[in-house]
């Protein structure tokens, strides 16, 4: 069973990378570009049939290592 | 007084350390981080660099490995704890310390000396400092731009948990002199026990004319007093 991880900087967090791939991205040229935030992604094949057994060691997995819940919010994802 | 240097792979200030407290007559043993006893000690340091390469978040991976178990429980037993720029980033992690460090607001690497003042000098890390003491330490770090909320910010004031703040040579502390966007230039920080302290600042650094100035010696004479 495979899941994705996406990991982002909460809302009120200051974004400094994605603020300069942000502005790069209108030096060159391109238009209507509200924000960019940066985020980090990670997929996770585990060997479990339960599929609620197994969002759960995921959810685990993101609250004990993967995401910094002080600074990060993260979504799980079934793939 | 018995000290402990914990090595973790990629770890660069543990000979640093080591050497500024063989200076002062601690008895220092190396502990590699796959180690799960902790040899008696008075002083635990969790020394600065990269490791393992600042893979996934600085700290994050050493926050998990074998020998901190005993290092939490140890400091939870009030033996003292110092964590000097990646060992700050690192306690933090293990939530011996509350908050987090962020990338440097520049996105650049600093190296350099930057002058700090000392807010408490009531505590086992800082008593051989005058309140208010400017010093001139070097910082080299790239997450150092430490925020932490404001319920935590709050205590943080309310019980003079603040070590060290970023200021100019005359002691001014703001923005100009901020050099990575630390929260209120917050550049050290204890628990709410004082038997731990987290500071970016390298006081290792400081301990001999020779090489740089001597503003880190009342640290290892405060500690041993």
């Amino acid at each position: 069973m495979k899941f994705s991880v996406t990991v982002t900087l909460k809302k009120d967090v200051l974004d400094p990378q994605g603020k300069v791939v942000q502005n790069t991205l209108q030096n060159l040229g391109m238009e209507n570009l509200k924000s960019i935030r940066q985020g980090k992604y990670f997929e996770i094949e585990l060997n479990d049939n339960d599929q609620i057994k197994a969002e759960k060691k995921v959810d685990d997995m993101c609250k004990k290592l993967l995401a910094n819940l002080i600074i990060e919010d993260y979504k799980v994802n079934k793939i | 007084m018995n000290s402990s240097v914990i090595v973790f792979p990629g770890s660069n200030c543990d000979r640093d350390i080591a050497s500024a407290l063989e200076k002062f007559q601690f008895k220092n043993q190396m502990v590699w981080h796959k180690e799960t006893k902790l040899p008696k000690s008075d002083l635990i340091v969790v020394p600065g660099g990269f490791s393992y390469g600042d893979y996934l978040r600085s700290g994050a991976i050493a926050g998990k490995s074998l020998i901190i178990n005993e290092v939490i429980k140890a400091a939870n037993q009030g033996c003292l704890v110092l964590g000097i720029c990646n060992g700050f980033q690192i306690l933090t992690e293990t939530g011996l310390l509350k908050g987090v460090l962020l990338r440097n607001k520049n996105l650049k690497f600093i190296n350099k000396d930057v002058n700090i003042k000392v807010i408490n000098n009531e505590t086992k890390f800082s008593n051989k400092y005058k309140k208010d003491q400017i010093l001139k330490i070097n910082i080299a770090h790239n997450e150092g731009n430490y925020f932490t909320n404001p319920n935590h910010l709050k205590d943080l004031k309310d019980e003079n948990l603040i070590a060290f703040k970023y200021c100019n040579k005359n002691g001014v502390i703001n923005d100009d002199f901020n050099p990575n966007g630390s929260l209120e230039n917050i550049a050290g920080i204890f628990n709410s026990k004082k038997n731990i302290l987290g500071m970016m600042p390298h006081p290792e650094r400081m301990v001999d004319n020779l090489i740089s100035n001597t503003d880190g010696v009342n640290l290892f004479s405060s500690l041993l007093n």
